[in-house]
C-alpha cells in the first residue's frame, strides 16, 4: 500500500502546480480569449460579436504604433542587452581587479524597480535638465539629444533603460557559464596557438548556447512585461509615440471601458509571442535530448 | 575560475579596462544622482546642477521619506508599506522556492509520460503578459476571500513565480546524473528521503539564485500590488508610487529619491551581499539550459 | 523539516491577514496625491472622525486615475468594492448601469440636495433619477493663466481671440519668452483643444460635436477650423514639452519663463503655493473667445453597495458631511474650484473664483455651460479616450487640419 503511494508521489507532487497552472494561466487565457469576442466594455459582459474588436483594433493607429513599438523594442533590448552582456561578461572574466565592485555595479540596476529610476532617467534625458545641458554647459552648444522629446526616437529611450536594467543579470548569466568552461580545453587550443579572439568564438561560445537560451527566455520575459518602464518615462508620449501592446491593453481594458478590445489586443500580443517563442523552445529542448 | 591567456599588461589589457570602468560608470549614473539629489536640499536642487556633489548634506528627506512623508492624505511615510512588503515578500518567495524545488526535483529526476509536455507548458507560463490575468485571478480572488489581503497577494506572487523557480531548479537537478537517484532508490530510499539526503544538500548555489530572484521580482512588483491589495495591504512600490505622485506645495524631488532608496534598500542589499554567490550559483548550474 | 517549513510559512501568511473593514468605517478610494487635494481630502477625513466614522485611505496615485480605475474594477469584481470613490461624469452613469452603486436618496432628500445644487451638477449625480453620488466641487477648465510682468515687457496684450492668441503669443516669443507653458501629456494637450473647440466653434457647436457626436458637425469647415488654430499652437511650445507635468508647466508662467497656460483652474493653487497674488502677479482670464462659456468639471464620489448596515450608516454620514457648507468651502478654497452646492458665502474665496461663479449662473442661461471632455465630463471613457488619442497624435506630428479632421472622425466613429 505504502509502496503504491510511493509510486505516485512524483505525480502527487506535481498535481497542485499542474491545477494552479491549468486554472490560473491556461485557464486566464481561455477566459481571456473568449472575453475578446464580447462586446465587453466596463466590465466584462458576455454578448459575443465574434471579430469585431480584433476588426476595430487593427483599425486603430494607436494599437499599430504599439506594435510597431514592440518589434523594435524586443529586437533592439535582447540583442544589445545580449552583446554588451557577453561583452562585459568576457571582459570581466580576464582576471580584473575589483571585479566583485565592478560586477555588482552592472547588477544593481536590476535589483530597482523603475518606478524608482524612471524619474532619474526622465532628468537625465530630458534635454533641459540631462546630458543635453551638461554637454552644453561643458561648451559643446551644438550638442543635441534630445530623444525623449521627439516622436519617432522616443522608443529608443525606452530601449537605453531596459539595457541598463537587464543587461548586468545577462551579464552575470554570461560570466557564470564562462567560469563554467573546462580550462584543459582552453588551454589546448592555446598550445595549438588560437589566438583569445579564435578560442571564445570557434570554442567558448559554442559551449554558451544554454546561457543564450535562459538569456533569451528571460530576456523575453522582461520585454513583455516592460509596462512600467513606459509608464515611468514617457508616459507613452510624445502623442502615444512611444506606447507598447502592453500599455495600450492596460488603457483600453481598465481606463477606457474597452475591455473586449483590450482582450482583443491581449490575445494577439500572447500569440505573436507564442508563435516566435514556441519553436525556439522546441527546437532547443528537443536537442538537448 | 577566471580565464587568463598568456599575455600581461599591454593595450588590449588597457581598452579592457577603459571598457569595463566606463560602462561601469554609465551604470551607476542614475544612482549618484538618486543618492546625491536626496543629500540636498530644496534650493540646491533647483539652482543646481544635477550632477554636482551636496553642498549641505542633509538627512531631512530620508527621515521625511521614512516616516513623514504623505501618501495620499495619510502622512506617516513609507514605514507602514516597508513591513507591509517584508510580510508579502518572505513567504511568497520561501513558498515559490520550495514549491519549485520539489517540481524540479521531480522534471528532472522522476521523469513519467507527459512529465515534459508538462514541463513545456509550465515554460510557456513565463510569457503570459500579467496584465491578461488581472481581472480572472480578481474574480478568483473574491471568491476565495482573499481579495485585498495579504494571503491574496502572496498566494499571486507564488503562483505566477511557479513557472521560474521550477525552470531554475528543474535546469540544476538535470545536470545531476540519474544514477544517484537510481542507486538511492535500490538502498530503499524513498522519494522524500532522496530528495532531503541527497538533493538539498548539494543545492544551496540554486536556492541563492532562486531566492535572489524572486525576491528581486515580487519586491519591486508594482502591477499585483497595486491591483490586489487593498487600504492596509498595500506594498512599498505602491506606496512609493503614492508618495512620488503626493505633493503638497511644490515637489520634494529630494523626498521622492530618498523614499526610492528606502524602497529599493532590501534588494540593492541582497545584491550586493549576495551578489558573488549569485554568479557562483548560477555557475554551478542554474544556466545549464 | 521541508514540511515543518512549508507549514510554518502558511501559518505566518495566515496569522497575517488583516481584518476586514470594522465598523463604522468608511474606506475611500482616491487619487487625490497633489497639491491642494491632498489637503482637502484630509479636512473630509477630520470631519468623519468628529462624527464617529473613521477614515481608511485608499490612495493609488498615478495618471490621472488610470490605476486607481484599474484597482476599483478589480475590488469591484471580485465582490469586495470600497466604500466609495472618486468618479465621475458618465462613468457614474456605466457603474450605475452594471448595478454596484448604492442609493443615498434617503440623505438626499433630508438635506435637500435637489434645492442646494444646481440641475447641471445633480444630474451628473444620479442614476435613474436617485441620487449615487456626491459632488465635492465644480471646475472651470477654459481659464487663460498670464504673468503680466511678460507681457509688459513684450509689449503683448491678453488675448480675448483665439486669433488675437496667435499674434500676441508672436510678440511674447520673438521677446524670447516661451508664449504657452504646456505639459505635452494626452490630458492636456485635450485639454488645450477643448478651449480651442469653444472658443472657435461656440458653445452649440461644442455641444453638437462633442456632445451629442454629431457627425455631420464633426466633419464640418469648422472642426477643419478648430485644427487649425491648434495645430498653429505647436510653434508656441517649447520643444522640451513632452512628458512634462502640468504644474510643471503653471510654474514656467510664475517664474516668468513663459507668457501663459491654458489650464483648469486647479492651476491657482500653484500660484498660491508661490505667494503670488491675483491681478498683479499672475492674471485670470477666460480662454480666448469662451468669456460666456463654462467648461465645467465636476469631481464626486460615487457609493458602492455595501454588504452590512454599519457600512451603510457610515457611508450616508460620509455622503452628509460632504455636502456642507464648511467642506465645500475649505475644499474648494484649497483646490481652486467653487462649491457645488449653491448659495454660499462669497467672501473667503478670491476674484477668479468670484468670475468662476458668476460665469456658472450667467452660463447656464445662455446655454454656454458645457462639460469638458478632456475631463470625462461629457462622453463615455471609450470615446473620451478615442478624442484624446486623436488630439494628442495631432498635436505632436505635422498632420494637417484636414487629416487631424479625419482621424477624428474615424476614431469617435469606432468607438461610438
Amino acid at each position: 500500500m505504502l509502496a503504491r503511494i510511493e509510486n505516485y508521489l512524483p505525480k502527487i507532487v506535481l498535481a497542485p502546480t499542474t491545477v494552479v497552472m491549468v486554472v490560473c494561466m491556461y485557464g486566464f487565457i481561455a477566459w481571456t480569449a473568449v472575453l475578446s469576442f464580447t462586446k465587453s466594455r466596463m466590465l466584462p459582459q458576455w454578448d459575443f460579436v465574434g471579430w469585431d474588436q480584433y476588426e476595430r483594433l487593427f483599425n486603430n493607429p494607436r494599437w499599430l504604433v504599439a506594435i510597431d513599438n514592440l518589434g523594435i523594442f524586443t529586437l533592439l533590448f535582447i540583442a544589445i542587452s545580449l552583446v554588451l552582456g557577453l561583452v562585459l561578461a568576457i571582459f570581466l572574466d580576464r582576471n580584473i581587479r575589483a571585479e566583485g565592485a565592478i560586477r555588482t555595479i552592472y547588477l544593481y540596476p536590476m535589483a530597482v524597480s523603475f518606478i524608482v529610476t524612471g524619474t532619474a532617467w526622465k532628468w537625465i534625458l530630458n534635454p533641459g535638465l540631462g546630458i543635453e545641458k551638461l554637454v552644453h554647459d561643458f561648451g559643446f552648444t551644438d550638442f543635441e539629444f534630445r530623444w525623449l522629446v521627439e516622436s519617432d526616437m522616443a522608443i529608443y529611450t525606452i530601449v537605453i533603460a531596459a539595457v541598463w536594467q537587464s543587461s548586468g543579470f545577462v551579464m552575470a548569466m554570461f560570466l557564470a557559464g564562462l567560469r563554467g568552461v573546462d580550462d584543459n580545453i582552453v588551454k589546448a587550443a592555446e598550445i595549438d596557438g588560437a589566438s583569445p579572439a579564435r578560442i571564445y568564438w570557434h570554442i567558448i561560445l559554442p559551449i554558451m548556447r544554454p546561457v543564450f537560451f535562459s538569456s533569451i527566455i528571460v530576456l523575453t520575459h522582461i520585454a513583455i512585461k516592460s509596462f512600467d518602464l513606459v509608464q515611468a518615462l514617457t508616459g507613452g508620449g510624445p502623442g502615444y509615440s512611444s506606447d507598447l501592446p502592453a500599455n495600450f491593453m492596460y488603457t483600453f481594458a481598465f481606463n477606457r471601458a474597452q475591455m473586449g478590445l483590450g482582450a482583443a489586443s491581449a490575445m494577439i500580443m500572447l500569440f505573436s509571442v507564442l508563435a516566435i517563442i514556441v519553436p525556439f523552445l522546441y527546437s532547443e529542448l528537443r536537442e538537448k535530448k | 575560475m577566471s580565464h587568463t591567456f598568456a599575455n600581461g599588461f599591454n593595450a588590449g589589457r588597457a581598452f579592457i579596462y577603459a571598457t569595463l570602468v566606463f560602462f561601469a560608470l554609465l551604470y551607476i549614473s542614475p544612482l549618484y544622482i538618486i543618492l546625491t539629489t536626496s543629500f540636498k536640499d530644496i534650493e540646491e536642487i533647483r539652482s543646481g546642477n544635477l550632477l554636482a556633489l551636496p553642498d549641505e548634506p542633509t538627512l531631512y528627506a530620508w527621515i521625511k521619506a521614512w516616516g513623514s512623508a504623505c501618501t495620499g492624505s495619510d502622512c506617516n511615510g513609507l514605514a507602514p508599506f516597508f513591513w507591509n512588503s517584508i510580510r508579502i515578500v518572505i513567504p511568497a518567495v520561501l513558498i515559490s522556492t520550495i514549491i519549485g524545488a520539489l517540481n524540479g526535483y521531480v522534471l528532472a529526476q522522476w521523469r513519467f509520460r507527459g512529465s515534459d509536455m508538462l514541463f513545456g507548458a509550465l515554460l510557456f507560463g513565463c510569457f503570459i503578459p500579467f496584465q491578461v490575468i488581472l481581472l480572472p485571478m480578481s474574480i478568483l480572488l473574491g471568491k476565495m476571500g482573499l481579495a485585498n489581503t495579504i494571503s491574496g497577494l502572496v498566494m499571486v506572487h507564488v503562483i505566477y513565480g511557479i513557472a521560474f523557480t521550477t525552470l531554475f531548479f528543474r535546469n540544476y537537478y538535470v545536470a545531476i546524473p540519474s544514477d544517484l537517484t537510481k542507486a538511492a532508490k535500490l538502498d530503499g530510499a524513498g522519494f522524500f528521503s532522496i530528495f532531503t539526503n541527497v538533493f538539498l544538500p548539494m543545492s544551496t548555489p540554486i536556492f541563492v539564485v532562486t531566492i535572489i530572484w524572486q525576491f528581486t521580482q515580487i519586491w519591486n512588483d508594482f502591477l499585483f500590488g497595486v491591483v490586489y491589495s487593498g487600504s492596509g495591504t498595500q506594498p512599498i512600490t505602491v506606496a512609493l508610487n503614492n508618495l512620488v505622485n503626493t505633493s503638497v506645495g511644490g515637489k520634494e524631488y529630494n523626498v521622492d529619491m530618498a523614499a526610492a532608496v528606502i524602497a529599493a534598500l532590501p534588494t540593492l542589499l541582497v545584491y550586493v551581499v549576495a551578489g558573488k554567490y549569485f554568479v557562483k550559483g548560477l555557475t554551478a548550474g542554474a544556466v545549464k539550459g | 523539516m521541508k514540511m515543518n517549513l512549508a507549514t510554518l510559512t502558511v501559518a505566518s501568511t495566515l496569522a497575517f491577514n488583516v481584518p476586514l473593514a470594522q465598523s463604522s468605517d468608511v474606506e475611500v478610494l482616491h487619487w487625490w496625491t497633489s497639491g491642494g487635494e491632498a489637503a482637502s481630502v484630509k479636512y473630509l477625513k477630520t470631519k468623519l472622525n468628529n462624527s464617529g466614522v473613521s477614515w481608511t485611505d485608499f490612495a493609488v496615485a498615478g495618471g490621472g486615475g488610470e490605476n486607481a480605475m484599474t484597482v476599483l474594477k478589480s475590488r469591484a469584481i471580485s465582490g469586495n468594492p470600497p466604500t466609495a470613490a472618486q468618479i465621475k461624469g458618465p462613468s457614474i452613469q456605466e457603474w450605475g448601469d452594471l448595478g454596484f452603486l448604492a442609493n443615498i436618496d434617503s440623505v438626499a432628500k433630508a438635506n435637500n440636495w435637489d434645492s442646494m445644487l444646481p440641475a447641471v451638477v445633480s444630474d451628473v449625480m444620479k442614476h435613474k433619477g436617485s441620487y449615487v453620488a456626491a459632488p465635492v466641487n465644480v471646475h472651470r477648465v477654459n481659464w487663460l493663466w498670464a504673468n503680466p510682468e511678460v507681457f509688459r515687457k513684450s509689449g503683448a496684450t491678453i488675448p480675448t481671440t483665439w486669433s488675437d492668441f496667435i499674434v500676441q503669443a508672436k510678440k511674447i516669443q520673438d521677446a524670447g519668452y516661451i508664449a504657452l507653458a504646456h505639459g505635452g501629456q494626452p490630458w492636456q494637450d485635450a485639454t488645450v483643444f477643448e478651449a480651442v473647440v469653444l472658443g472657435v466653434g461656440g458653445a452649440d457647436y461644442y455641444k453638437k460635436a462633442f456632445v451629442d457626436l454629431d457627425m455631420s458637425t464633426l466633419k464640418s469647415d469648422t472642426t477643419k477650423a478648430v485644427f487649425k488654430t491648434f495645430g498653429e499652437l505647436r510653434q508656441f511650445v517649447d520643444a522640451n514639452s513632452p512628458g512634462r507635468d502640468w504644474n510643471v508647466a503653471t510654474s514656467m508662467v510664475i517664474n516668468g519663463k513663459a507668457g501663459m497656460q491654458i489650464m483648469g483652474d486647479w492651476a491657482k493653487g500653484e500660484f498660491k503655493v508661490a505667494n503670488k497674488n491675483v491681478g498683479t502677479d499672475f492674471v485670470c482670464v477666460s480662454a480666448p473667445g469662451t468669456s460666456g462659456s463654462f467648461t465645467f468639471n465636476i469631481d464626486s464620489f460615487a457609493f458602492f453597495k455595501q454588504k452590512n448596515t454599519e457600512d451603510t450608516k457610515a457611508q450616508n454620514v460620509m455622503a452628509k458631511e460632504i455636502l456642507s457648507t464648511d467642506f465645500q468651502k475649505v475644499f474648494n478654497l484649497n483646490k481652486g474650484s467653487i462649491p457645488a452646492k449653491l448659495g454660499m458665502a462669497r467672501t473667503e474665496f478670491d476674484s477668479c473664483a468670484h468670475d468662476s461663479m458668476d460665469a456658472f449662473v450667467a452660463s447656464s442661461q445662455t446655454g454656454g455651460l458645457v462639460p469638458s471632455f478632456a475631463h470625462g465630463m461629457a462622453v463615455s471613457e471609450a470615446v473620451s479616450g478615442a478624442i484624446n488619442d486623436t488630439v494628442t497624435n495631432y498635436f505632436n506630428s505635422s498632420l494637417s487640419p484636414s487629416e487631424g479632421m479625419n482621424q477624428l472622425v474615424s476614431a469617435i466613429a469606432a468607438a461610438k
